[in-house]
């Protein structure tokens, strides 16, 4: 690469933006020459003989730490302590036969103190989405699958919440330390979900157990992260009034940090339990059973009907951990009047015993209440079925999808992945720097040369470039659609409200969910694959669209107001400018949100990166997959560093907060 | 009023906030002023300050925001650890103690109300109250019943379940300063305890405080930035600038005989008449007619009786005790603002 070292000698007159323009120029002109076929192929390409074997030192390195140093013994052991936790939750909650054997619990009593819970924190709206979800559950005949998923759930979710707890009073107590675990978390929040569980799997035994692992692994770095937020922002004079009321340090931490970090904290409890379904759900791929698998069983078969229920048992499951969980954020203590007797003070207590009891004693006698046999299910699965592919198969509807499939593949995917491939990597890569020092800082430009660099050496660049052109394209779809989505719904206060009260919904579900309507319009074809990339990640575009614009200082707008611009001119000339840094935060994380669901749109069959990754989970390629993971993990942190570079100095230059 | 050793004693105390404030120090020269200081960057929150707390006494500490009044009484608890310079507190220095020594001296010894309170939004108040002693390891049936003691000195009985975000600005501010008391502290720390409070709550809970002060006689050194709120309270007042202290003397004595230009304008809109009493004016030795007025009273008080008297000098006395006469001309300068 010569036109590096040429511009290193260049005098430090030259501007950033002159920089990313020679490097852009550069990596045209080598672009052209490629294509007449006069660049030496070590510039297209990089030759077979210069790629390191990553991953047998990789693998040669897992298996020093797995065997030598003992790790193996260490994980098995902790295995089987899983287990037992697994067992009994299992036997809980689906009758598995282990101790404690008492189980299982009817599902009427499960959902009537789901619905008290409800009440407690939320009212009737509350009671009555959290009951109503546990009884379409059983009612649909999924109880057992999904309690398979809950009974791993209610596991990880608070040892995940213990251990990014206590990781995050460490960061926070140790400067060192967080320094360390940093970048740390910002490769695990970037890695594809598959990297997790092949490793899973290898130190923690197939199923349940290593379910269980991947799943704590994923959902631990934002407890982490709200955590140390949290303990940072207690206020100072709280803490000066501890120290003044003569606190130990434990006495700090234990009855003052804590809990006045409570609402960070509790939003990260929520994040964790939202995480751990994500995860637990796509921890089918590993053979977990549950609703996940049952999922990719009924979607692999085509099965539409029985995919769309499962969908809808995910999503109301979600939606009702995701409010509950928010409710008891803001759900604060209130305080009772002197001598008011304890059945009172702890009324919901005693009602969600009561109902749990009763509806045990229940089941016992009117054996419905305990368990709904399959014939007694109301699952319309099978004429559901029927009706969408009748549906699908109807002229209209096959002329539209079959149109917007071949104008997509035929004049606008197809192409864009040829041409990127085309690119020579030398040229490709100075296209990524000239970006990088256009949009952010040479800092950034330097650290996506190596990072872009190490996905060349790593021997998986067409793969790469192929993900990458999956989520280039799917989010620039998603811009086309979701920008406009946005910016009519910031006109209005009711708009806004309805529009971010959808995506906050739909954040919640998990990324699974969103390859069934892609399935059910394209079927198995890689429109799908972009079309399921371009739902989840226009939910972040949208909502931040829409947030930026709102939160545009009024005295702003009104001084447009104020100098007679027209609608179109307030929206152009003071609106966009100003909610543009916002809008780069949902640029970024439509582009993050792209490259999770890009991996999983490999089961719906793709040439990327996934594909390979998930191919190794079916043996114990563990330095494969590493490399194959980080590959995703560097090209997601690079669009994320400069895009929140970028954000940052805009917001800095225009004096927003 | 006072007497005795000092129960603070600070000599040249020095806070430094910056990379390496201790080697820095060093370096600086006495004439150096706080920007000069500031161009280094390093910021002089206290700057060389000297000053005494005696026993029993009431001083304020004033000053605009960002002066050093607030880092100074941290520096007292050491809240902040000082740079330079020794603190004494009962004449032991803090600076030497061990953590389990500081612990010790606040658990007994210090209470300290904030400006936005700083009450623990998860208890209730009574374990607001309660949290020093709980602290210190006391029986929740001893604690209780302290705090129960407390809560009725500052009038929140009833209020012992509610939360702090349940109550009123005011009515926190009575939990912050019930739980600065509860552990009978002979040093009481106020840190502009009023200025979040709107005018009207500001002016009880001021009288308030006068009342439990009278009632519990601890030394006390209160900060706040408003001239009129001194000078309601202070049995001595310091005025801060830029970390360093202009000076520090009674009420009277700062608004007749300003040490700096910077203290002259700061009490240059105070209405002297209520500032200088009859004690201050009078000349011992002299003798004057008739009634005596009370030393304590201010000329403002007196002003009727400045004006509508006939006699020339009128003698003053303090607690039934002649201690000389005043001017009545001297009297009617200051009320009338003629210099």
């Amino acid at each position: 690469m010569a036109s590096v070292t040429t511009n290193n000698t260049v005098p430090k007159v030259w501007s950033r933006q002159q920089l990313a323009a020679g490097f852009a120029i550069t990596a045209v002109v080598v672009t052209i020459i490629q294509y007449s076929g006069l660049l030496p192929a070590w510039l297209h390409r990089l030759p077979e003989e210069w790629i390191p074997p990553f991953a047998p030192w990789l693998d040669a390195f897992f298996n020093f730490v797995k065997d030598d140093l003992g790790l193996l013994v260490v994980t098995r052991f902790l295995t089987e302590q899983l287990q037992v936790l697994l067992d009994t939750t299992a036997n809980l909650l689906f009758g598995k036969r282990r101790w404690p054997n008492l189980g299982p619990i009817p599902w009427s009593a499960i959902a009537a103190v789901a619905a008290v819970a409800g009440y407690y924190l939320g009212g009737w709206r509350l009671a009555l989405l959290a009951g109503g979800t546990f009884v379409w559950t059983a009612l649909i005949g999924q109880w057992k699958i999904a309690m398979e998923t809950m009974s791993v759930l209610v596991v990880a979710a608070p040892l995940a919440f213990v251990i990014g707890l206590l990781l995050g009073i460490a960061a926070w107590k140790s400067p060192a330390f967080n320094r360390v675990i940093k970048p740390v978390l910002s490769v695990l929040q970037t890695l594809p979900f598959f990297t997790y569980l092949l490793p899973a799997v290898i130190f923690f035994k197939v199923g349940p157990t290593a379910g269980a692992v991947a799943t704590i692994v994923y959902a631990i770095p934002p407890m982490i992260l709200m955590t140390t937020l949290g303990l940072q922002r207690v206020s100072p004079e709280v803490i000066e009034a501890g120290k003044m009321s003569g606190c130990s340090r434990w006495q700090m931490l234990r009855h003052v940090y804590v809990p006045a970090a409570r609402t960070e904290i509790l939003v990260g409890v929520n994040q964790v339990i939202m995480l751990c379904l994500a995860m637990v759900v796509l921890t089918a791929f590993i053979g977990m059973p549950g609703l996940g698998a049952k999922l990719l069983a009924m979607m692999g078969s085509f099965k539409l009907g029985r995919s769309f229920e499962i969908g809808v048992t995910i999503v109301l499951l979600a939606v009702t951990l995701d409010r509950l969980s928010k409710a008891w954020v803001v759900k604060l203590p209130e305080h009772f009047e002197r001598g008011t007797p304890w059945w009172v003070r702890h009324k919901y207590l005693v009602l969600g015993l009561a109902a749990f009891v009763g509806f045990t004693i229940l089941a016992i006698f009117v054996e419905w209440f305990g368990e709904i046999g399959r014939k007694q299910t109301w699952s319309k699965g099978k004429e559901m079925d029927t009706a969408i592919k009748t549906f699908l198969a109807l002229d209209g509807v096959q002329a539209v999808t079959g149109s917007i499939r071949y104008v997509l593949n035929v004049w606008v995917l197809n192409p864009f992945r040829d041409f990127l491939l085309s690119i020579p990597t030398s040229a490709f890569i100075m296209f990524i720097v000239a970006f990088a020092l256009a949009m952010a800082s040479k800092k950034a430009a330097v650290l996506a040369a190596v990072f872009f660099g190490l996905v060349a050496f790593s021997g998986w660049w067409d793969r790469s470039v192929i993900t990458l052109y999956s989520v280039l394209s799917a989010v620039a779809i998603a811009i086309l659609l979701g920008l406009p989505i946005g910016v009519f719904a910031a006109r209005s206060e009711r708009w806004s409200r309805r529009v971010l009260l959808a995506c906050d919904t739909a954040q919640t579900f998990p990324s699974f969910i969103y390859l069934i309507p892609a399935i059910m319009l394209f079927g198995i074809t890689a429109t799908s694959v972009v079309m399921s990339i371009l739902i989840f990640a226009m939910v972040p575009l949208v909502r931040y669209t829409v947030e930026g614009l709102r939160n545009v200082p009024p005295e702003m707008t009104e001084a447009a107001d104020m100098s007679g611009a027209t609608k179109m001119q307030k929206l152009v000339n003071v609106q966009l400018p100003l909610a543009l840094p916002t809008m780069a935060v949902g640029f970024n994380q439509a582009i993050m949100f792209a490259f999770f669901m890009v991996i999983i749109a490999a089961f719906i069959g793709t040439q990327d990166l996934g594909q390979e990754l998930q191919r190794t989970l079916a043996g114990t390629d563990l330095g494969k997959n590493f490399v194959l993971g980080i590959c995703v993990s560097l090209m997601a942190l690079t669009c994320d560093m400069v895009i929140m570079e970028w954000a940052r100095q805009k917001k800095a230059a225009l004096g927003l907060d | 009023m006072s007497s005795q050793a000092p129960v603070i004693s600070c000599k040249n105390a020095w806070k430094l906030f910056g990379a390496d404030p201790e080697a820095h120090l060093k370096t600086i020269k006495p004439e150096m002023s706080f920007e000069d200081i500031r161009a280094q960057g390093y910021i002089a929150g206290v700057r060389d300050v000297s000053i005494d707390v005696l026993k029993g006494e009431m001083l304020v500490i004033m000053g605009l925001s960002g002066s050093g009044k607030s880092t100074l009484v941290r520096c007292f608890s050491r809240l902040h650890d000082i740079t330079g310079g020794t603190i004494e507190v009962d004449g032991q220095d803090i600076m030497s103690l061990s953590e389990k020594e500081l612990i010790d001296l606040r658990r007994n010894k210090m209470g300290m109300v904030f400006q936005s309170f700083g009450l623990l939004p998860h208890r209730t108040v009574l374990d607001n109250i309660a949290f020093p002693l709980e602290m210190r390891g006391q029986d929740r049936h001893t604690r209780r019943e302290r705090a129960l003691e407390v809560i009725k000195l500052v009038g929140l009985e009833g209020r012992e379940d509610y939360f702090p975000r349940e109550l009123s600005g005011g009515q926190q501010q009575r939990v912050g300063i019930a739980r600065s008391l509860a552990i009978e502290p002979d040093i009481w720390f106020l840190d502009e305890p009023f200025s979040a409070l709107d005018p009207l709550i500001r002016r009880e809970m001021q009288d308030e405080f006068l009342r439990l002060q009278q009632m519990l006689n601890k030394t006390i050194v209160f900060i706040t930035h408003d001239f009129d709120e001194a000078l309601r309270l202070a049995d001595r007042i310091a005025i801060m600038k830029d970390g360093a202290v202009e000076q520090c003397d009674t009420p009277d004595q700062i608004v007749l005989k300003p040490a700096t230009e910077y203290v002259r304008k700061f009490t240059e809109d105070i209405d002297k008449a209520r500032v200088i009493t009859a004690g201050v004016l009078a000349i011992s030795g002299k003798k004057g007619t008739g009634e005596p007025v009370d030393a304590k009273s201010n000329v403002k008080q007196l002003a009727n009786l400045l004006v509508h008297d006939k006699r020339k000098t009128i003698p003053v006395a303090l607690d039934g005790e002649i201690i000389g006469a005043m001017e009545r001309a001297d009297g009617l300068t200051v009320l009338l603002e003629a210099d």
